[in-house]
């Protein structure tokens, strides 16, 4: 008879994601039982608290290199790396969704998501200043499941990490407090095409399985290296896995969601998502292909090349046409996706390295640059539009300069951390031998580079008009978050040796 | 002192200047005038201080050499050293700083910004335009490059003219253009030394050391040549500088066309002809034939201009076209030449326009031709000052000018006779709107409204008078200028593998002859 012994469980090298899954569940406690008049304030410290002692915890465990839950769990360097990279983000994110001093109804959420839009139902609930305070149990759920996501061993944990961080995120697509048809148009988007996009990851790892007999990622990998021919099955296995990764990150030919996704989600999820997303999803991404399909790697890098190079081209040069600043950088995220693509193609040390790297300073530009999107307004709300923009330079330098430093770093201008990123991946890329794909990434580069410079030349180059949007005053939170990514894209761009010493330090995928 | 850090102690003192300029209560504008002034002369100490140690006949490339590890994962390096071309741009940088200070003591008095900034604008040029000229690294070079824009952007949007941001954009979109194509080419030039070594570097000597395949040095040759020849400007890359100068301020303006402009000669100099040797000689016909463009379309369009700020950014454009005909002819008379003229052209240029700038202190801003004439009768020293620098403008001999200009054409006669026979015709459009500038403005008869007009006060005289007596010394005695450059250009003359012709036609080579007898 078969005895079931209890896999062996390292709590410690789990204690980031535990911390988080537990402040997750404590929030929907609060939820229940505190009056309402208190769980925005318990929410709010509970969040912040939960995600900084998190990130402590992970500090602690810094050297930790651990395989745990009978394998399902992987513990290593580039885990770690992403896991505080999504903490961090995920801190400063937090921030965004905390604000409420910009628009003058509160925050930037819906009174209650269920009221419809337009309702006298509606009317009520923002006439009595009633705010909603699930978003933030939202959010460390989404944040427990990105934290999973970036260090899952095997294809089923890797799916329920994919879910547990995708469905609090439709929800809270669907929440924006103004234009609310937009957003729940856009949240319905993004779970139909997400929902469509997790069935291929399961069909995807259930081919696996069927080919390998496992759904471990290490030994899918040894079982692809004793087995020859008919590789058929694990091909179309590979290929909708990656669709499902591929879907996450925004990459061409999978990327048709984005732009309605940022456009329409509140700008501070947007900038949550527009960075953590991608840190999770490459951080998968590279797992899955490194550990579990190293041994096919003639197979795959032709595919990450072909979608590197569309999402590229494509992002970037629909990217020029856009008239919405969201809609703007949604294209811009595809272009950049492709970028990162660059190096993962790479599948070198060198290459893992530049892609945390970029993922990491990436990240902050995102936050940063939508924490300026939210706090560009005129009366009916945030004004994205790029005509809206015009001569901001002239009535708020600061911010409008802010903003400049970040589509500078976007289209990797040297002195911000957006160049020594691009090279780095670029390096990588030619470290492995595809020089002519970073020839193409340089061509891109420059196309790219455009779009970035005509929002500056907008601001700064046109005279505002009476249409032009202004600059709400944030309160103590929008501006650390800017503050911060601002900082972090100058300095990683002067000084960047550290940062790529740490990257570089934290080694490859454990298998 | 061999070792002590030279180029960065002499980078780090304006910007220094330009922090404690900027800490000055914006009350006290004249406190925060002079201490700009000073941090000027501390730089120009400093330069003149280390030009005195420079050997001329060194066997290194670079002298005053400094390296420290930047970015060590992408074998990027803060290094910094001179050869005698560097050190005479530097030189010319130190030197017309503190004369713009001095001379453009007024100029941001009623503009939209304060006026320490105007001034520490002016010092955190001069570190950026000393980091250019002495970085060893080309991505350091590059950063210096596109770092520029930034102070200059603000010198001409913020104090400039009614047309202020117009021009600042056209002059910041027409580099970040030139700077992109630069940065791809810089990405590609990485990639090839990392293919040939085995290490991607970015080490300038390095680089040239490397045997890049003719076809890509043509592809990357194109984006280092491009972001130049904007700078420079070569025809027809031009069209912003008209704009920029004559919105600027007269002081931006000896700074911009005086030395920024010299950036892009000395990067084709340096950079595209060193490192991408076999593309600059294929490519050197056809920037040959634009430069002779430039040098008759400059001075044809100078002919036709009213406002004199215009006029001499076109006739500047004339003068570029000679100093690049000069590096792209492949003779050392030639590319020596075109260093010389470098300096001569920062020089008269610098005496032009603050002559310009002092007409038009006394004019309310006004810098038409026709605003002018008879001005020698009452200020028969501002006349005296700019009879001066519109002959060095117009080379004539006994100005440094001259030098340059000759050895110019004296280098393209030895390759190119007919290149060097046209291009000669040039002078002659020079020496015509030159003149035709002078007489409209400084003779005849008195413009009515000028009756008041004042000759100029001490400090007005006091920025002048060391540029024009370096115009008119180094015209007589121009060896300590060519005893640094010409090792420098000897030595990229083997880079490229280029040798003098041996000349046979009568009347040269005793003009050559001549020209040595200098040289020595």
């Amino acid at each position: 008879m078969n005895t079931f012994a209890a896999p062996l469980i390292d709590y410690s090298a789990l204690g980031p994601i535990l911390i988080v899954v537990v402040a997750a569940l404590v929030s929907v406690l609060i939820e229940a039982l505190v009056p309402r008049g208190a769980r925005r304030f318990l929410q709010v410290i509970l969040t912040f608290g939960s995600l900084v002692t998190a990130f402590v915890w992970l500090i602690s465990i810094r050297n930790t290199r651990v395989i745990t839950g009978d394998g399902a769990v992987a513990i290593d360097g580039p885990g770690l790396v992403m896991q505080g990279t999504i903490l961090l983000l995920a801190i400063f994110g937090a921030m965004l969704v905390s604000e409420r001093s910009l628009d003058s109804m509160g925050d930037s959420f819906a009174p209650r998501a269920s009221a419809l839009p337009g309702s006298v139902d509606e009317r009520e609930l923002a006439a009595r200043g009633h705010t909603q305070t699930e978003i933030w149990t939202l959010y460390l759920f989404a944040v427990t499941g990105m934290l999973l996501f970036v260090v899952a061993n095997d294809l089923l944990i890797m799916f329920v990490a994919l879910e547990i961080m995708s469905l609090p995120l439709y929800l809270m697509v669907g929440m924006a407090r103004r234009r609310r048809l937009l957003s729940q148009e856009a949240a319905l988007k993004y779970f139909v095409l997400g929902a469509f996009a997790s069935a291929f990851f399961i069909f995807g790892a259930a081919l696996v399985y069927g080919y390998t007999g496992t759904i471990s990622l290490p030994e899918i990998s040894e079982s692809i290296s004793a087995t020859t021919g008919e590789t058929g099955l694990i091909l179309i296995g590979l290929a909708m896995l990656l669709v499902g990764l591929f879907f996450k990150v925004g990459a061409v030919p999978f990327h048709q969601w984005t732009p309605d996704v940022y456009q329409g989600a509140p700008t501070p999820i947007t900038g949550f998502m527009g960075a953590a997303v991608k840190v999770a999803a490459f951080g998968a991404l590279m797992r899955l292909l490194y550990v579990g399909f190293s041994g096919m790697q003639w197979d795959w890098e032709i595919i990450i090349w072909i979608v590197a190079i569309l999402s590229m081209v494509v992002g970037s040069l629909i990217a020029i046409t856009q008239s919405d600043i969201k809609r703007m950088l949604a294209y811009s995220a595809v272009a950049q996706s492709g970028f990162i693509l660059v190096g993962v193609a790479a599948s070198t040390a060198a290459g893992i390295a530049a892609v945390m790297f970029y993922l990491i300073a990436y990240g902050f530009v995102t936050i940063g640059a939508f924490a300026v999107i939210s706090m560009v307004r005129d009366s009916s709300g945030e004004a994205t539009h790029l005509s809206k923009w015009a001569g901001l330079g002239k009535k708020s330098p600061m911010v409008a300069a802010v903003f400049s430093i970040f589509m500078l770093s976007l289209a990797g201008i040297p002195l911000t951390s957006g160049f020594v990123i691009k090279f780095s991946v670029f390096a990588a890329a030619i470290e492995a031998g595809a020089t002519w794909l970073v020839l193409v990434a340089v061509g891109a580069s420059v196309i790219a580079a455009f779009f970035y410079v005509r929002v500056i030349v907008v601001m700064f180059f046109s005279d505002p008009t009476e249409n032009t949007a202004t600059v709400a005053i944030p309160s103590a939170f929008t501006t650390i978050a800017l503050a911060a990514g601002a900082t972090i894209t100058v300095v990683l761009g002067i000084i960047p040796a550290p940062l790529i010493d740490l990257v570089s330090n934290a080694g490859i995928f454990i298998r | 002192m061999n070792n002590f850090p030279w180029l960065t102690t002499i980078g780090l003192i304006p910007l220094l200047g330009s922090v404690i300029v900027m800490l000055v209560p914006k009350a006290n504008a004249a406190l925060a005038k002079s201490l700009a002034l000073f941090f000027s002369l501390v730089t120009l100490g400093a330069v003149i201080a280390m030009a005195l140690q420079f050997e001329g006949n060194s066997t290194e490339q670079f002298q005053f050499a400094e390296s420290y590890s930047w970015i060590p994962a992408f074998g990027i390096n803060f290094s910094l050293g001179i050869d005698g071309i560097a050190l005479v741009l530097i030189a010319l940088a130190a030197t017309l700083v503190p004369v713009v200070i001095l001379g453009g003591w007024t100029e941001a008095a009623n503009a939209q910004g304060s006026v320490k900034g105007y001034f520490a604008l002016i010092l955190v040029l001069e570190t950026l335009m000393i980091g250019v000229f002495a970085a060893t690294d080309v991505f350091l070079f590059y950063v210096f490059f596109e770092a520029m824009l930034i102070p200059v952007y603000f010198m001409i949007g913020r104090y400039g003219g009614p047309q202020r941001s117009y021009a600042a954009v056209k002059f910041l979109i027409y580099s970040l253009v030139g700077g992109l194509l630069m940065l791809a080419a810089l990405v590609g030039l990485y990639v090839v030394s990392y293919q040939m070594t085995g290490v991607g570097t970015f080490d300038f000597t390095t680089l040239v050391g490397l045997d890049i395949d003719p076809d890509m040095q043509k592809l990357l040759f194109m984006g280092f040549f491009l972001a130049f020849a904007i700078k420079a400007p070569l025809w027809p890359f031009h069209t912003w500088l008209p704009d920029s100068a004559a919105q600027a301020q007269p002081g931006t303006s000896v700074l911009l066309i005086g030395v920024l402009d010299k950036v892009g000669t000395f990067g084709m100099l340096r950079y595209c002809l060193e490192i991408f040797p076999d593309a600059s000689e294929f490519y050197a016909p056809f920037v040959i034939a634009f430069a002779v463009i430039g040098i008759f379309y400059g001075a044809l369009v100078a002919l036709k201009q009213t406002d004199m700020r215009r006029l001499f950014a076109y006739s500047s454009m004339s003068h570029f076209g000679f100093i690049i005909l000069g590096i792209f002819v492949f003779t050392t008379v030639g590319q020596t030449g075109s260093v010389v003229y470098m300096v001569a052209h920062g020089l008269s240029t610098a005496a032009l326009f603050m002559g310009v700038g002092y007409l038009m202190a006394r004019r309310n801003g006004s810098a038409q031709l026709s605003s002018f004439g008879g001005v020698n009768k009452v200020a028969p020293v501002l006349a005296g000052f700019f009879l001066i620098a519109a002959l060095s403008s117009l080379a004539l001999p006994g100005m440094v000018s001259f030098i340059g200009e000759f050895m110019v054409l004296l280098g393209t006669f030895q390759k190119y006779m007919w290149v060097g026979a046209i291009a000669t015709v040039g002078i002659v459009i020079t020496a015509a709107y030159v003149l035709r500038v002078y007489q409209k403005t400084m003779t005849g008869p008195l413009n009515p409204d000028l009756t008041n007009m004042k000759d100029l006060n001490g400090r007005e005289i006091a920025a002048l008078v060391p540029v024009s007596i370096m115009i008119i010394a180094l015209g007589v005695f121009p060896a300590p200028l060519l005893n640094v450059i010409e090792p420098a250009v000897d030595r990229i003359m083997i880079t490229v593998g280029a040798t003098d012709p041996e000349i046979t036609v009568g009347l040269v080579p005793s003009a050559a002859a001549g020209i040595e007898g200098i040289v020595e």
